[in-house]
């Protein structure tokens, strides 16, 4: 044997053995530590200051924004203006229905339905569809911003072609019924991603509980109802509760259709750009952010406490 | 299997449903099909006759497209290299080491990262963005795709570290080898598919993302592809359809290429982000 | 070679205590098996040989020189895992040789030192490949090579074979014995099988609960377990404990429990004191020293018969005296016996061991 024993100079104490040290630990801890404080923890703590001052982006109040106390607030939610138009409560309550029509209905339910669809249809249908409810979800949203505005076009859209070949009348959807587009639309981009959660927690359950329903003669909607829906349910509330996080907070229809006609499809979130950035009022978009944050907090701790909860050993 | 005739009914009746839902999700994406080969293409359905390259000619003569891919590309490479960089080495340490309080830390982390999500947070983002005197820098969009993608991609890639065996790292410091030299030799390339999976990932958000570079960057030298795609189609006056529909699907080709290449390697339990 | 010595060592995980105030030698050359049910503390014990773990409190020292807070890669030791740890990016000559990569060696040099070890092992034709494309047995072979590329002063075994079909196991450590004996190394090897131990070890160490019941020879152990849980340990199948009941009668020891029939055992002094204390006893004896004997001899458990199996060489009967309190013999015999039948088995005294109320071993007169 010609190697030598070890000799390394330092011989470094280990007070308590671990693979990294705390030391190292910190260490690496650190970039990752800094970005997260600067552009996530720190933007929590200062929406909240912001939205008691009465900052905006040009004047006066730009270099010396005062402390309003909650004037902000009262102003989002000043009964007079609530329910009008263009205004907070408006867009608040537009943003739950949107969620409630296009995520918990449109989505889930169209997840739903999907996956059980394609448990048990031939392999290639199951790709051609898989394929375009995919494509609908990974596409950059400018993209299919892009091609919604040209699918509902009044003139030459691709489905007033297809509603003038069925002998129905055209119509100019972006204008008529703003709200239901944007509906259609959030369902149809974000159906992918319940189908697949669903699928996977379908693909999860033992095929020999199907397979003695079948040879008890169950339908396929029994079966779903009684044996696939209940042992799922864990992930059903799992998926409500991300796509209702994801949907509140979606930017992705202003591509469409600007938060118009005269505010109809503003959400919250469309609503919290135009206060900040088109009426530059800091202060009040600030306090948009808060209550925007508020709410997903809500829903963050719910998510977290069951997936702790689930985590737990069942009895 | 054989199957009676209700059941056989019933199959086929499944099929066309799904293949019908198939359809409907496809009708707004046909005109993709088509258009970016029309040289007269216009906002309706139109077979090109003939079929030709030309809008693609047209997209890479337009200076401010081509500038506009290359800030995606930029923004998105930068992004991802800081994200895969911060989160193994963060993810490696809450993993191996002993630091107090790890779980919390995680949790805490994911908990802040949906909260403070774009739309929410525009506002203070602008702000510091701006305190920081990086309006309308290429920097600042990367350094927030950073922070706002770090705690999901902490978060995959320290389940995936758990999932190596600790003796790995032990039987090579057993050896003779630091620390680093065990971390570097060993761990890193076991850890590389995780890291894969975290940048195509990232990859796909940030080229794809149109809020922040919207609201942090100021000149058109600066901006990504999804904001000239906005301003191509949303400014007044009529859109130019040719170049809008080549601009499109190049500008799209990444993100399909990139999943067709993650769903073969992997099977696309990954893309959601998700673990059942 | 070195030696390894555990002075009072203590290792603590928050409220569980691992390893609970051991001290054991191990001189130079020795092969040391640490031998436990799970849980027990041997490899936590192994483990902070090697610098993975810190003691709570104690010292330890390798070849004299304390090495308590010592970082394992100064420690010059050698260690194969349960589970191999072989990386799997890299082939079988990268990874005998990481060792010696570490050490800072040339290339050349070190993959023609792996060659050397890899043959000797009967890997050499295996270096290219990947971990993943080689067996089990191959696997292990080549952990083992790892460990064997750079001189070390100790080699430490984490239940190395545990994950090897019978076979391989047997062959492996027929192997391992003739390598320890061949180059005199200092070995610590953990495992939960008994067998192995005694086949392998020059000592045993019999842990429980974080700490040493017995450290000894296997064949002082086999013949003189410390506690019922050595005896209960170590032989197979386990030694047959009876609970008696004693009392000193006519000079000498009389046992008493159900279809126990023994002749008086010569009392001591230890037996004395043991009885002072109370007077349930269990009594031990071998399955290996049990026989089928005619009702009327001198020591004798009869009871019916539970279970006869012929296992070829030999059959295993067991009785059963009622309350799952069952007796084994291992008897080479092809007689043919009906469940329930009642059966008589002998012993002679000298293959008697006693434990006292606590478990402890009485010793024998003569000890």
């Amino acid at each position: 044997m010609t190697s030598e024993p070890l000799q390394s100079p330092p011989r470094r104490k280990v007070r308590n053995f671990a693979l990294l040290s705390s030391r190292a630990g910190a260490a690496f801890l650190t970039p990752a530590g800094l970005l997260v404080s600067v552009f996530v923890l720190l933007p929590f703590f200062w929406v909240i200051f912001v939205s008691f001052t009465n900052r905006t982006l040009l004047g006066r109040t730009a270099l010396n924004p005062e402390f309003v106390g909650l004037a902000n607030y009262l102003a989002l939610f000043d009964p007079a203006t609530f329910f009008q138009r263009g205004q907070f409560g408006f867009s608040l309550i537009l943003t739950t229905q949107f969620v409630l029509a296009s995520a918990l209905i449109g989505q889930a339910l169209l997840g739903l339905l999907l996956a059980w669809l394609i448990q048990t249809v031939p392999p290639w249908v199951k790709r051609l569809t898989e394929t375009f409810v995919i494509a609908a979800w990974i596409l950059p949203e400018v993209v299919i911003g892009f091609a919604w505005f040209a699918f509902l076009d009044r003139d030459q859209g691709t489905l007033n072609m297809i509603l003038t070949s069925l002998g129905l009348p055209r119509g100019d959807f972006l204008l008529q019924q703003p709200f239901w587009v944007i509906v259609a639309f959030n369902t149809w981009r974000g159906a992918a991603f319940s189908m697949m959660l669903f699928n996977s927690a379908f693909s999860s359950i033992p095929p020999s509980y199907f397979q003695a329903a079948d040879v008890a003669g169950a339908s396929s909607w029994q079966k779903f109802r009684d044996i696939g829906l209940p042992l799922i349910r864990g992930h059903i509330v799992t998926d409500l509760i991300l796509i209702t996080m994801w949907t509140f907070n979606t930017f992705t229809p202003f591509l469409l259709t600007n938060g118009g006609p005269s505010y109809r499809t503003e959400l919250v979130s469309i609503y919290n750009y135009r206060v900040a950035f088109q009426d530059f009022q800091f202060g009040k978009g600030a306090a948009v952010g808060v209550i925007m944050m508020l709410i997903n907090l809500a829903f963050a701790l719910v998510y977290l406490g069951i997936g702790r909860k689930r985590k737990a050993p069942r009895t | 299997m054989k199957l009676t005739l209700p059941a056989f009914v019933g199959r086929i009746a499944f099929s066309a449903l799904a293949a019908l839902i198939g359809a409907v999700f496809a009708l707004p994406l046909i005109w993709f099909l088509f258009a970016p080969f029309n040289a007269r293409a216009e906002l309706g359905l139109a077979i090109p006759d003939p079929w030709t390259l030309s809008n693609f000619a047209t997209v890479f003569g337009n200076s401010y497209a081509v500038q506009a891919l290359w800030n995606s590309l930029i923004q998105a490479v930068g992004g991802v290299i800081l994200v895969g960089a911060a989160a193994t080495l963060a993810a490696y340490a809450l993993s191996r080491s002993s630091i107090p309080g790890k779980g919390a830390v995680t949790y805490v982390l994911l908990l802040f990262s949906s909260v403070v999500s774009g739309s929410a947070a525009m506002v203070p983002i602008f702000l510091i963005v701006s305190a920081a005197g990086l309006i309308d820098t290429h920097l600042a969009v990367i350094l927030t795709f950073a922070g706002g993608l770090l705690p999901t991609a902490m978060f995959i890639l320290r389940d995936f570290i758990d999932s190596i065996p600790k003796s790995y790292e032990e039987s090579a410091m057993v050896a003779g080898a630091s620390p680093v030299q065990a971390f570097f030799d060993v761990a890193l390339p076991v850890i590389r598919p995780g890291i894969v999976v975290v940048v195509v990932w990232g990859f796909v958000n940030i080229w794809g993302s149109f809020l922040i570079p919207f609201i942090l960057l100021r000149s058109d030298r600066n901006m990504p592809a999804s904001v000239a795609i906005y301003s191509f189609y949303s400014e007044a006056g009529t859109p130019i359809v040719t170049l809008l529909a080549a601009y499109s699907l190049i500008y799209s080709l990444p993100v399909i290429a990139l999943y067709l290449f993650v769903s073969w390697k992997f099977g696309f339990r990954f893309f959601g982000g998700i673990k059942a | 070679m070195a030696s390894v010595e555990f002075q009072n060592v203590t290792k603590s995980f928050g409220e569980f205590t691992a390893v609970s105030g051991v001290s054991f030698d191990i001189g130079d050359g020795e092969f040391v098996c640490l031998l436990g049910p799970s849980g027990c503390g041997k490899t936590t014990s192994l483990r902070m040989i090697a610098g993975l773990e810190t003691p709570t409190s104690g010292q330890i020292r390798i070849g004299g020189e304390e090495v308590t807070q010592l970082h394992p890669k100064d420690r010059n030791i050698a260690m194969v895992f349960q589970d191999y740890a072989l990386y799997p990016h890299m082939n079988l000559a990268d990874n005998i040789a990481y060792p010696l990569k570490v050490r800072g060696e040339a290339v050349a040099g070190r993959h023609a030192r792996a060659r050397e070890v890899a043959d000797v092992l009967k890997i050499g034709h295996l270096l290219d490949r990947l971990p993943s494309q080689i067996s089990g047995g191959q696997q292990q072979r080549t952990s083992l090579a790892r460990a064997l590329v750079y001189p070390a002063k100790v080699y430490l075994f984490d239940e190395p074979l545990s994950n090897l079909d019978a076979k391989l196991r047997l062959e492996a450590r027929g192997f391992l014995n003739h390598l320890q004996r061949d180059m005199g190394m200092t070995a610590v090897y953990v495992t939960h099988d008994q067998a192995e131990a005694m086949a392998l070890a020059t000592r045993i160490a019999v842990m429980d609960q974080g700490r040493i019941v017995q450290y000894a020879s296997p064949i002082e152990i086999y013949r003189r377990p410390a506690t019922t849980f050595v005896a209960n340990f170590v032989g197979n199948p386990p030694m047959n404990l009876v609970e008696v009941e004693g009392v000193q009668g006519e000079g000498r020891l009389q046992l008493k429990a159900e279809g126990l029939a023994i002749a008086g055992l010569p009392m001591s002094d230890a037996i004395g004191k043991a009885l002072a204390a109370g007077s349930r006893l269990t009594l031990g004896v071998r399955p290996e020293h049990l026989a089928i004997a005619a009702p009327g001899a001198e020591n004798t458990i009869t009871a019916p018969l539970f279970a006869n199996e012929n296992m070829g060489p030999e059959s295993l009967v067991t009785i059963d005296r009622g309350d799952s309190a069952r007796v084994t013999a291992r008897i080479f015999t092809d007689d043919h016996l009906d469940l329930g039948e009642t059966v008589t088995l002998g012993f002679s005294a000298e293959h008697v061991h006693l434990f006292d109320g606590a478990g402890q071993r009485i010793p024998a007169t003569g000890e």
